[in-house]
């Protein structure tokens, strides 16, 4: 294996976005002839590597070389021709073209795309428009265009997520014939069984580097788990919100006090049937794989989405939000992942933070100047935003950004906070201080429900956790008990175990 | 595991199919058959081919500023300079040809097409390098291009060889009823278009319309099928100011003004959407001549001519109403 | 879709540009000025850097500067208004139309007009999501096509003393009348916007439609709210214009039209919404005040304007958008 020359040598690729620093150094060298798993937990820098990879966006440093031969990879076309052939989550079918049509704008030759369909078990009708066709199917015909092209390397990027069982199976077969015919894949995955029942090899990312390159059969998920988790890290984590959290987090607030917030069988979208009550004082977690509904629940909550059927209680009273307005005035308010949909980029962060004040027309009228000052100031001083660069809130860092979305909520008053995956791409540091910050507000009485995608952090925050799974909460565990080992079993719908802890 | 299929696609059956992909087009040409039904009707003098020749002259400039403007809107902009371009190639050919032979006149028509392409390529490279948005851009060579034709022409004038300008009122093909001018629109568009919309660039340009990001992904070159767009609404501009010459015999650096919101009203009633990436050629061509009978219709049941400029306006804006709702319930139903 | 995020220091002027047009412009107004000066004197046309001229550019700046208030406005939420033309020339012909009914009246039935205008373009873009640019520019033809018919009517046409004086009269020999107008407003736009909770939502809403909805904001409610507006601020602009003209045509505004939407983009608003403000558009409008002044004194014919116009306001926007690309 050693005297072999790698298909593909990518070394000390680094991508920055503004202040965010999404990959530092990433090596990655796959063998011809193998099934290379890349992993990594959120935020590691896995889906900016693939997108440097495929031509998408371009590294700021680092090099590329294919079979020995160093190649620059500009843009999706040149992947292309240096034998890259990319499957991405969302599939590259232009929705307005039909399927034989989004074959010809790629130079795929239809005929041979049938062909791999066939083999895939699959009809398509080609003559059919992209956007009347289901996502898995075309995720299978993206897959199939990508075969058709017989590619030195095929890179699958999540396909599996939210993918049928069965059409699942048929990509793990595609997976191996490619192998016997001397072909590579590079497979990108949340779901660590497959890796170790289809990889030969992984390589792990975390924090914007490749920390191990293993063989996934040998070591199990435990290793893979620690590599990608950074055990050292995960321990200083704990000791820090320890200290300063102190054992708060021990004494649940009594029962016998209204809800702040109460669902009661809600169904949308993905989300069936979700029953849950939420105490003020106290900090719910929300732990799920991608795609398991959580979108939908925070979606309806916040007053984005309204539900089609069951209830949702705010303090007691019925709250039926067609728009966030409703929700916000129960005192139900949102900190999405995504700061973007939750800052005004060009506006201050005195104007950001003061922004919900005047959502209603009564509040229309000249501001009192003073008063959003003093507020906004204290908010300020809560979070230690750093206010440097506050003129315009699109320079601040990711973690100063986020920290703006949630001092909004402190400035304006709130009952409910709704945290939708608050920490994805902030640093260690102000991490703490936000895991601290939702303790604090808790203890003042505020109700939060916390999404992470980081299992980590749910024993740290969190007082309970609730395990959607398939739409459906599947388990229920104490703050404490929610150890990555129950969290993943309840995840995956393997409920039994976990209950029992509970 | 033999022909086994997991998901499969619902089958519908061809018909439906065809309803819902080009019911609209459909739709647009038998209100353009019912209309010229009730026209005939309305005529107190003996309906005949001498009318159907001068709807299809009145027609034909509109008919080429929808295909402008559509071009450019499917494929995910849109063109406020369509007019004034309408406005330059009238005036340049009216001023030029007047002492032209009528070869001479032809040769340089496609030289005044060809010009109108590069200057349209130009407007799209703007638009893709200064990443200024693309209505500031084609809003600012509005006043450019207009400037340029009030700088040819100060006044209408100028002129076409008679034989030029029969092309469109006089000739016809086989029989009288099928004026020349229906086979100058049909050529242009089979060769300017149908050569382009079943290959590569055709379809990445409506890629470029449909889902920037998809396209991209696919590898398309999504600048350079925005650029492209851009020459061939210049070049159909450039065939709509030419049709005004030869169906006026005249050249008036204001003739295109009132053919850009127009070409958007028949692009939009025409089955093209907003939002890029759906429609053709064929229905906005029928729309440009439903709009111009029913200006055609009002002035022969004595309707003020301006209240026609009312109903035109209000037609445009109840269309892309009606497709912005039909839109919000699509969004609300996923 | 975009390139690699360019880190690199921008040049202090461009800068400056970015972050305070506001100085820049005030020294391309007074660059023009001097240089309209010197060229007038050089074709022995004498002085123009007098008191006289300064307070003429300024009376004449008003109707353009109330034009593209409501532009300016429209603009922050990230739309457009191509009818503030067509609505201007609604404004001043009511008040020719109504003139004989005393001033208040006439200048009332165009005030509620212009809003009426203003409002259909709001209900068509906030409720029904009609495309900015087509809604405003079908509602123009409209508007114009009845404005036509209107016009073919019998009626005796007068433009009352009052609105003369108000659009063409100065007091104490240099400030014009106009400027009673349009200071004030002025002032309200450009401190409402910094200082009452609907100047936030305007930029709220142009700056990101999306955060502003998650953030409680009804966008429906601004955007109609600012169509309003704009309509109101067009037919006053169109009062000033037939005051100074001391007549009414139909094609007494349409030359207004790119100078507002020019304006507001030399002063520094992004087409895209949710940055600039008012004061930029004042000074726009100035600059394109004494511009159109250097034409004339140079026998500029009118495509040789269009031209100019044009690709003054191409190069500065092509300026803006370098100077304020996100990273």
């Amino acid at each position: 294996m050693t005297d072999s020359v790698p298909l593909l040598e990518a070394r000390d690729i680094a991508k920055s976005y503004g202040a965010v620093q999404a990959l530092r150094s990433a090596d990655l060298v796959v063998e011809p002839g193998e099934v290379h798993a890349l992993l990594g937990a959120n935020g590691a820098g896995k889906s900016t590597l693939v997108k440097v990879l495929t031509g998408v966006i371009s590294p700021d440093r680092g090099t590329f070389a294919i079979n020995g031969n160093p190649v620059r990879i500009g843009s999706p076309a040149q992947a292309a021709r240096n034998g890259l052939a990319p499957v991405f989550q969302d599939p590259a079918l232009v929705p307005d073209l039909t399927i034989a049509q989004n074959m010809r704008l790629t130079g795929a030759s239809p005929a041979a795309v049938e062909r791999e369909l066939r083999a895939l078990d699959l009809a398509v009708d080609f003559s059919e428009q992209a956007r009347d066709v289901p996502l898995p199917m075309l995720r299978m015909i993206d897959l199939a265009r990508a075969l058709a092209r017989d590619p030195q390397l095929l890179l699958l990027d999540e396909i599996t997520a939210a993918l049928p069982s069965d059409l699942a199976e048929r990509v793990f077969t595609v997976m191996r014939a490619s192998r016997e015919r001397g072909r590579s894949v590079l497979f990108i995955t949340h779901r660590l069984k497959e890796v170790i029942a289809s990889c030969d090899r992984a390589t792990i990312l975390r924090d914007g580097g490749a920390v191990a390159t293993i063989v996934p059969e040998e070591g199990g998920e435990e290793t893979i788990v620690e590599y990608m988790l950074g055990p050292e890290a995960a321990q200083a984590v704990v000791a820090a919100v320890d200290k300063d959290a102190g054992d708060v987090r021990a004494t649940p607030a009594a029962t016998g006090v209204t809800p702040a917030l109460e669902v009661i069988d809600l169904s949308m979208g993905r989300v069936r049937g979700v029953s849950f009550s939420l105490r003020p004082g106290e900090i719910l977690g929300v732990a799920a794989l991608e795609g398991q509904g959580q979108d939908d629940l925070f979606a309806v909550l916040s007053g984005q989405q309204s539900p089609a059927s069951g209830e949702v209680r705010a303090g007691g009273k019925m709250l039926k939000a067609r728009h966030p307005y409703d929700a916000i005035r129960a005192g139900v308010v949102l900190v999405p992942a995504d700061r973007l949909q939750a800052l005004l980029p060009q506006r201050s962060v005195r104007e950001n933070i003061a922004a919900p004040r005047y959502n209603s027309v009564r509040r229309w009228g000249p501001i009192n100047v003073r008063d959003e000052g003093r507020r906004v100031r204290e908010a300020e001083e809560a979070l230690q935003i750093d206010t440097r660069a506050a003129r315009q809130v699109r320079r601040l860092s990711g973690g100063n950004q986020q920290k703006v979305t949630i001092a909004r909520w402190l400035a304006n008053g709130f009952a409910t906070m709704l945290c939708f995956d608050p920490t994805r791409g902030i640093d260690v540091g102000t991490k703490r201080q936000i895991y601290a910050l939702l303790r604090r507000l808790a203890d003042d009485g505020a109700a939060i429900l916390f999404f992470s995608s980081e299992l980590a952090e749910f024993p740290l925050v969190c007082d309970r956790v609730l395990a959607l799974f398939g739409g459906e909460v599947t388990a229920e565990l104490a703050g404490a008990a929610a150890d990555e080992a129950s969290l993943l079993r309840a995840m995956h719908g393997l409920a039994a175990e976990a209950e029992a802890v509970a | 595991m033999t022909s086994t299929t997991a998901v499969a696609v619902e089958r519908r059956g061809g018909l439906a199919r065809f309803v819902r992909r080009h019911g609209w087009t459909v739709g647009i040409y038998v209100l353009l058959f019912a209309l010229t039904l009730f026209w005939r009707s309305q005529t107190t003098v003996k309906w005949g081919p001498f009318d159907v020749q001068s709807l299809v002259i009145d027609a034909l400039p509109l008919c080429f500023a929808a295909c402008a403007q559509s071009i450019v809107i499917i494929s995910g902009g849109i063109d406020l300079s369509v007019g004034s371009m309408m406005s330059l190639a009238n005036v340049v050919s009216a001023k030029y040809m007047l002492h032209m032979s009528f070869d001479e006149a032809i040769l340089f028509s496609l030289a005044v097409v060809a010009g109108a392409a590069f200057v349209g390529a130009i407007t799209g490279l703007t638009i893709v390098v200064t990443r200024v948005a693309d209505i500031i851009v084609t809003l600012a060579m509005l006043f450019v291009l207009g400037g340029l034709a009030l700088a040819v022409l100060q006044v209408p004038g100028g002129g076409a060889p008679v034989r030029f300008q029969g092309l469109v009122s006089v000739d016809t093909v086989l029989t009288q009823w099928f004026p020349a001018a229906l086979l100058i629109l049909f050529g242009s568009f089979a060769v300017l278009w149908l050569t382009v919309r079943r290959t590569r660039p055709g379809l990445a340009l409506y890629a470029a319309g449909s889902n920037r990001s998809a396209a991209y992904l696919a590898g398309v070159n999504v600048k350079r099928s925005r650029v492209l767009a851009y020459a061939y609404s210049g070049a159909f501009a450039a065939l709509g100011g030419l049709a005004f010459t030869a169906a006026s015999g005249l050249g008036d650096p204001n003739a295109g003004g009132i053919y850009t919101l127009n070409s958007v009203a028949a692009a939009v009633l025409g089955g093209v959407s907003l939002l890029g990436g759906v429609g053709g050629l064929i229905g906005p061509i029928a729309a440009a001549f439903v709009l111009t009978l029913v200006k055609t219709l009002m002035i022969l049941r004595g309707v003020d001519q301006n209240y026609a400029q009312v109903i035109q306006g209000a037609l445009i804006v109840l269309v892309v109403m009606v497709g912005g709702l039909a839109i919000r319930q699509k969004g609300k139903g996923s | 879709m975009s390139a690699a995020p360019q880190t690199r220091e921008r040049p202090s002027l461009r800068r400056l540009a970015g972050d305070s047009p506001a100085a820049v412009l005030t020294l391309v107004f007074i660059g023009i000025f001097i240089g309209t000066d010197i060229v007038n004197r050089a074709q022995g046309g004498g002085a123009f850097l007098t008191l006289k001229q300064i307070s003429t550019t300024f009376l004449f700046a008003a109707v353009l500067g109330l034009m593209a208030a409501g532009q300016t406005l429209v603009m922050l939420t990230g739309g457009v208004d191509l009818s503030v033309a067509t609505t201007a020339t609604a404004g001043a012909f009511a008040v020719s139309r109504f003139g004989t009914e005393g001033s208040a009246k006439a200048i009332l039935i165009a005030l509620v007009i212009g809003l009426a205008i203003g409002l259909v373009n709001g209900i068509g873009v906030a409720l029904f999501r009609v495309n900015a640019l087509i809604m405003t520019l079908g509602i123009s033809t409209i508007t114009l096509g009845l404005l036509t018919v209107q016009a073919q009517k019998q009626f005796t046409s007068l433009v009352p003393n009052f609105v003369v004086t108000l659009g063409s009269g100065r007091v104490l020999t240099y400030i014009p009348y106009d400027l009673f107008v349009w200071v004030p407003i002025a002032a309200l736009i450009i401190l409402g916007l910094r200082y009452s909770g609907i100047g936030r939502m305007i930029y709220a809403v142009g700056d990101n439609p999306v955060a502003s909805r998650l953030a409680g904001v009804r966008t429906w409610q601004v955007l109609l709210f600012v169509y309003a507006i704009c309509g109101l601020l067009s037919a006053a602009a169109g009062i000033l214009l037939v005051g100074f003209n001391n007549a009414a045509d139909l094609g007494i505004a349409a030359p207004f039209l790119l100078p507002s939407v020019a304006a507001v983009v030399i002063g520094g608003t992004s087409i895209f919404g949710g940055l600039g403000g008012y004061a930029g558009t004042i000074l726009g409008a100035l600059i394109l005040t004494v511009l159109d002044s250097l034409l004339t004194i140079l026998n500029a014919s009118q495509a040789v304007r269009q031209i100019i116009y044009g690709l003054i306001v191409l190069a500065l926007a092509a300026i803006y958008a370098r100077a304020t690309a996100a990273e």
